[in-house]
């Protein structure tokens, strides 16, 4: 199910200016990757270009090629509404669909894929609510509106909503800067058991949750503001966190700046 | 909060007086609109006192059976009149009205907001701002002399393929008929719907739809999960707007209908009557009990108005709980 992200030479443009440039890394399945740096540094335009909704800004462009196992996102004739449905996204902001009850939030995504019947979409919901940790707390509420849940509930609502569909990725934006430690804790320890199915790219501004939580993890920094942003490096995390080999790498993780 | 930590030890403000500061400048302000408010109260219970005085004067003399007599005879002895034809008349112009013009100006709302370039949709919105601007006269004008003539071959082949069903029958001749005033109602009532629908729809949260697009929702697919959800109750609020023109609108349909005291159901032919046309054409050859006559089916409108406002904040009310803004 979970597939191998390899990207190369990427760079990512808002009109003219650019945004990331020169991109090349590979993102291990069933694995957590972390992109940290600091604001500005392009670590979510480069998330978003990995499900290619970076596309969707007016005037957002890509140079580059992001490979999933053996398939490129960006070749021609590559249809983006098709790439987003085999790599799902987590966004800051917990965004279920406020006119929808929980039931149907989790069902989105696959009555956009097709017809179902009752009883396949029953178990798929219930079994995407488990896998967020979530069935226990709403199972008596199905048929409640979604925004009615506190905002840890709403953001593992979403996630059972990007696993239903089974995509073969999971990119998540800071899918915990919104929430309280308590709903923090729940999120990192359901992203532990997601990476056993799926390949996960976080982007946190946290590094305690970098560390916590991933295996590998990516340094971006850019050299001034209104340049583009640049991969320093990428590593094992407990290596990034300990010895890391760029010295800027040190001193952020060290807190002597960003 | 801010008035308690401005001056700690003055007792807490009673909540009528909290927005003034016992400011001259306030005092004036704060006199100034509840005046004008009471003022707007004092208008309203005015106009229903008079409108209700006068329509009972005129229904108790009259010898027809107000809501069931189809003539409008005000100006006989015995006088008698009845609001038959105009319940109908206006409720069906209204409802082809809305009909045509409620899916039209929300497609056009939805590609001036999603779907076309930038470049495009200023103009777009400003030529619909145009329309809103036409005077209703005008519009009266172009239904009778170029709508009226040009829809006898549409009305006759409505009248081949679907005269079967009885209410699209048509005998031919100049169409001055309820349709017709419906289609120009609808082409009224376009600007009105769509201004509001695009408000709407352009204020449809950012999260909402790049969570569908996430999902691998296409163009269409997130303007259903996401934006029209979301504009609901914002186009059905547009839509009453609309209808309260349509039911309201006077010159354009006296202009075009050729009013007759028969309750037909077959639409495309000419005849029947709406309140606010009634009202006009009837108004100046009426004496002080015909127009008190006039005024009591006016209260009749007014009275419809009210229950179609009533029902659309039903429907809002009843959905609210799903709706965009406790998102």
């Amino acid at each position: 199910m979970a597939k191998r992200i390899d990207i190369g030479s990427l760079s990512a443009y808002y009109g003219k200016f650019k945004a990331i440039e020169d991109i090349s890394m590979t993102v291990e399945p069933k694995s957590v990757t972390a992109f940290i740096g600091p604001s500005g540094c392009g670590k979510s335009t480069f998330l978003r270009t990995l499900n290619r909704m970076h596309e969707v800004a007016a005037g957002a462009h890509v140079e580059g090629k992001v490979m999933l196992d053996d398939e490129d996102l960006y070749a021609p004739g590559v249809d983006p509404v098709a790439v987003r449905r085999t790599v799902g996204m987590v966004f800051q902001r917990p965004n279920p669909f406020p006119t929808m009850s929980i039931y149907d939030n989790v069902a989105a995504g696959l009555k956009l894929n097709g017809r179902y019947k009752k009883s396949e979409l029953d178990a798929v919901v219930e079994k995407s609510l488990k896998g967020a940790n979530l069935w226990n707390e709403v199972k008596d509420r199905l048929n409640r509106p979604g925004s009615g849940l506190s905002g840890g509930q709403q953001q593992r609502l979403c996630i059972a909503r990007a696993i239903a569909v089974e995509p073969q990725v999971l990119l998540m934006d800071e899918p915990c800067s919104a929430l309280d430690p308590i709903s923090t804790i729940a999120i990192e320890d359901l992203i532990g058991e997601l990476k056993k199915k799926y390949t996960i790219v976080i982007v946190t501004h946290n590094m305690q949750q970098a560390a916590r939580v991933s295996d590998r993890t990516a340094f971006f920094n850019l050299a001034a503001v209104g340049q583009p942003g640049k991969l320093i490096e990428i590593d094992d995390t407990e290596r990034i966190f300990s010895n890391p080999s760029v010295q800027a790498t040190e001193d952020y993780v060290s807190g002597r700046f960003g | 909060m801010s008035t308690t930590t401005d001056t700690p030890v003055a007792p807490p403000p009673a909540p009528s007086e909290s927005t003034s500061t016992g400011r001259v400048g306030d005092k004036v302000f704060s006199g100034l609109s509840r005046g004008a408010g009471i003022l707007l109260l004092v208008i309203m219970a005015a106009i229903a006192v008079f409108l209700t005085v006068r329509a009972i004067n005129a229904i108790s003399e009259n010898e027809g059976n107000f809501f069931t007599t189809f003539e409008w005879n005000a100006n006989a002895t015995p006088p008698s009149f009845g609001i038959a034809v105009l319940v109908f008349g206006t409720i069906v112009s209204s409802v082809i009205a809305m009909v045509i013009a409620v899916p039209v100006a929300v497609g056009i709302a939805l590609f001036i907001t999603h779907y076309a370039p930038r470049k495009l949709s200023g103009p777009i919105a400003y030529v619909i701002d145009l329309l809103a601007a036409v005077p209703s006269i005008v519009y009266g004008l172009w239904g009778a002399l170029f709508l009226v003539p040009h829809l006898t071959g549409f009305y006759s082949w409505l009248n081949d393929y679907f005269g079967w069903t009885g209410f699209l029958e048509y005998q031919g001749g100049a169409p001055r008929s309820l349709m017709t005033v419906g289609i120009l109602l609808a082409v009224m009532i376009l600007p009105i719907i769509t201004n509001v629908s695009r408000e709407v729809f352009a204020q449809a949260p950012k999260m909402q739809e790049e969570a569908a697009l996430a999902l691998g929702a296409t163009r269409w697919e997130v303007i259903r999960m996401a934006v029209i959800p979301f504009g609901r109750s914002g186009v059905i609020s547009a839509s009453m707007l609309g209808l309260g023109r349509a039911l309201g609108e006077t010159m354009a349909v006296a202009t075009v209908l050729s009013p007759s005291a028969v309750l037909s159901a077959k639409i495309l032919d000419p005849g029947g009557g709406t309140f606010a046309q009634n009202i006009a054409s009837a108004f100046k050859e009426a004496g002080s009990f015909g127009r008190d006559a006039l005024i009591a089916s006016g209260l009749v409108l007014f009275v419809i108005t009210l229950i179609v406002n009533g029902a659309a904040r039903l429907i809002i009310a009843r959905r609210k709980e799903y709706s965009g803004a406790n998102a």
